[in-house]
């Protein structure tokens, strides 16, 4: 299935009426981040869509490496977290000096302060790609984390480096105290930096960075240093993840050593793959599928991180392409009129499908909750983990399930060859 | 041909070139000149050093000791972005395109340079009309408008070894070197390789490694036979074909 995939992600040209749909779809965007707050106006909403908000903007930022230029960073919390640090400095110098800048423009200074550090440690990190890269991303990370610790006077220490959003100049009335106004900051720097990072990929420079991704090698011989493109595609994402994080300063109102670690960086790498490298939207779907677990899940389980791991592993072996390509693979399909035969396996293969995730999910809790903890509470239904009729129970759900559910999927694979074969003959499908 | 169109400096001058790996000699005292215009083959049994001339004079590699000179610029030592500015452009002998990226992706991003646009930031690539007419005649050209939009790694064996030759001509080089470009190739497709070649090298120099020798003999001006590492004659086709130092070497053993 997943070479069938991989083999669909690209499909024919887009028919005049294309860019009033791509129009559509960014001025949908702006609404829904506009009406958001209104429909869901809770204090806790408003804290997640922030950080939501904020989370996608590092994920695109991400995915200029990542995605746009086959660049595997352990270490991109690095700029996001500079950023935090400068953005702090920058809220409070304005406050202690007076100076006429409101809270709006200071997410440009977290971004320059991603920017200057990828300016600097970028050349010798971007001469090669691959592996070495990587671990050199990894090294960085780590001695700025480190050293976050002892430079003491530009990092805080342990307690960080703390400001008041609400000290600086106001805008039009704006004070930013209030979570809702926070929301709409986020939310502008949001849409700006995403119009900007997709106008990245449309330009000559965006183009030659998929080149350098695809065959670093080849590159040479069209006239481009590979280095030279990864250089400023790093400077690039350096910055955007400085504007993500000049944001997350604005929205807790203090940097500290935990933005720049190697969590933070794994977590950006995690939602980036998961929404999908392939497709521009995909970092989007993933940043806000992880912020939500992550804020779900934590207030449901204490080992949530395992829950991540194991969709992390499911999506790395059966969707490398992540949810965005999950979805972009029906869309031959769907131009081809062939989705309605492929949905009604689909429903077939959700029953036993859920069944088996209950009983991971059930079988996983027993273990956490085994000696000590709440009784586990599974969409309603109450299970005590130290009882034999729970652990049958989990037994049954994950065999019985599996069992059934290996067949459903067959059929799913049956079923999508069948449509996929049309849309073949059909001409959406290469 | 080659005295209708050359100058007085050869298009690529190569004298006496060494590259050694540790102590094994693969190329030795190489000496080659391609005058401007000329079709230049090279030709040479397995394991001569062909793809390492190539390497050597595209910069992929560079010589232990000798010089390359590209219209009487030196270029050996330089890297090969610097020699593909300088208007020489290759291709792989193993085809060597971008993957994930549609076929109008792969030959737009080879002209991108030589229209001056370099690492622009600032530019939608779509809205470039220079940009979008070149890129539009050389898919015609290759034969693959038909193709543009398809991913270039799904496209046929035959199909990728044309758009290799796209992306190698795309940049307007005025020095094109091919590796094997018809290899592996049925005779039909290798015609329409042959012709295709042949129609876009039209008034450039042209330096290519071909095993099939119908293509060589039909297509070249000039030919040197190059075995271990060294260039044993230049000529001709027809000197070529009397040399006997060939016919010993290389022709006779394969009995062509």
């Amino acid at each position: 299935m997943t070479t069938a995939m991989t083999s669909t992600s690209k499909a024919v040209a887009d028919p005049a009426g294309g860019s009033l749909r791509f129009y559509g779809v960014w001025a949908l965007g702006i609404i829904v981040l506009i009406v958001l707050p209104m429909l869901f106006s809770s204090g806790g909403s408003l804290t997640s869509f922030s950080l939501i908000g904020i989370a996608i903007v590092f994920a695109l930022s991400y995915n200029i490496l990542l995605g746009q230029t086959g660049l595997l960073s352990f270490g991109h919390a690095v700029h996001y977290g500079l950023g935090g640090f400068a953005a702090c400095h920058m809220m409070n110098a304005v406050v202690s000096h007076g100076w006429p800048i409101p809270l709006p423009f200071i997410p440009l200074f977290g971004g320059l302060g991603g920017l200057v550090f990828a300016v600097i440690i970028g050349w010798v990190m971007t001469k090669r790609a691959g592996t070495v890269f990587a671990m050199i991303s990894l090294g960085i990370g780590e001695l700025v984390a480190s050293s976050s610790l002892i430079l003491r006077s530009v990092f805080g220490g342990e307690a960080g480096i703390t400001t008041d959003r609400t000290a600086l100049p106001k805008l039009l009335g704006w004070s930013f105290g209030p979570q809702l106004q926070v929301y709409y900051l986020i939310a502008f720097w949001l849409v700006l930096s995403a119009i900007a990072m997709y106008a990245l990929t449309r330009t000559p420079l965006g183009r030659i960075c998929n080149a350098v991704r695809d065959n670093p090698e080849r590159v040479q011989f069209i006239g481009y240093d590979p280095h030279v493109v990864r250089y400023i595609a790093f400077c690039f994402a350096g910055f955007f993840a400085g504007v993500a994080g000049g944001l997350a300063a604005i929205n807790f109102e203090i940097a500290n050593s935990a933005y720049l670690g190697a969590i933070q960086s794994g977590l950006v790498l995690f939602s980036t793959f998961i929404g999908g490298t392939a497709y521009f939207f995909g970092p989007i779907l993933g940043a806000i599928l992880v912020t939500y677990l992550q804020l779900g899940l934590t207030s449901l389980t204490t080992v949530w991180q395992l829950y991540f791991g194991i969709i992390f592993i499911g999506i790395v072996m059966y969707s490398p392409g992540g949810i965005a390509g999950l979805l972009m693979m029906h869309r031959p399909l769907i131009r081809a009129g062939t989705l309605w035969t492929v949905i009604p396996s689909y429903l077939v293969a959700i029953v036993p499908t859920v069944a088996l995730a209950c009983g991971v999910i059930l079988t996983i809790e027993t273990v956490a909750r085994f000696s000590g903890g709440d009784p586990i509470n599974l969409f309603g239904v109450a299970f005590n983990a130290t009882s034999p009729v729970t652990w049958l129970t989990a037994a049954v759900l994950v065999a019985g399930g599996f069992y059934v559910a290996r067949l459903t999927w067959r059929r799913i694979a049956d079923a999508w060859d069948r449509a996929a074969t049309v849309a073949r003959d059909r001409g959406y499908l290469a | 041909m080659s005295e209708a169109v050359s100058g007085t400096t050869a298009a690529i001058e190569v004298r006496a070139v060494e590259k050694r790996f540790g102590n094994v000699g693969i190329i030795r005292d190489l000496n080659l000149s391609v005058a401007r215009g000329e079709r230049h083959a090279i030709i040479g049994p397995n394991g001569a050093g062909k793809s390492t001339t190539f390497n050597l004079i595209s910069g992929h590699i560079a010589p232990t000791s000798g010089e390359v000179k590209l219209n009487g610029d030196l270029i050996s030592g330089l890297r090969p972005f610097e020699i593909n500015r300088r208007g020489l452009s290759r291709s792989f002998q193993v085809t060597n395109v971008f993957a994930r990226m549609t076929v109008w992706e792969n030959v737009r991003c080879a002209v991108l340079w030589a229209t001056g646009h370099r690492y622009a930031f600032w530019k939608n690539v779509d809205s470039l009309p220079e940009v979008r007419e070149r890129t539009a005649q050389i898919l015609d050209d290759i034969h693959l408008t038909h193709r543009r939009d398809v991913p270039a790694g799904l496209l046929t064996y035959a199909e990728q070894r044309e758009l290799e030759i796209g992306i190698t001509i795309a940049s307007g080089a005025t020095v094109v070197m091919l590796d094997e470009p018809t290899a592996g190739m049925s005779h039909a497709e290798t015609d329409r390789a042959v012709s295709l070649i042949r129609r876009l090298t039209e008034g450039k120099t042209l330096v290519i490694v071909e095993h099939d020798m119908s293509v060589v003999f039909g297509l070249a001006d000039r030919i040197s036979v190059l075995v271990y590492g060294h260039i044993i004659a230049s000529g001709t086709p027809e000197e070529i074909r009397r040399d006997p130092k060939v016919k010993e070497a290389y022709l006779g053993e394969e009995a062509h």
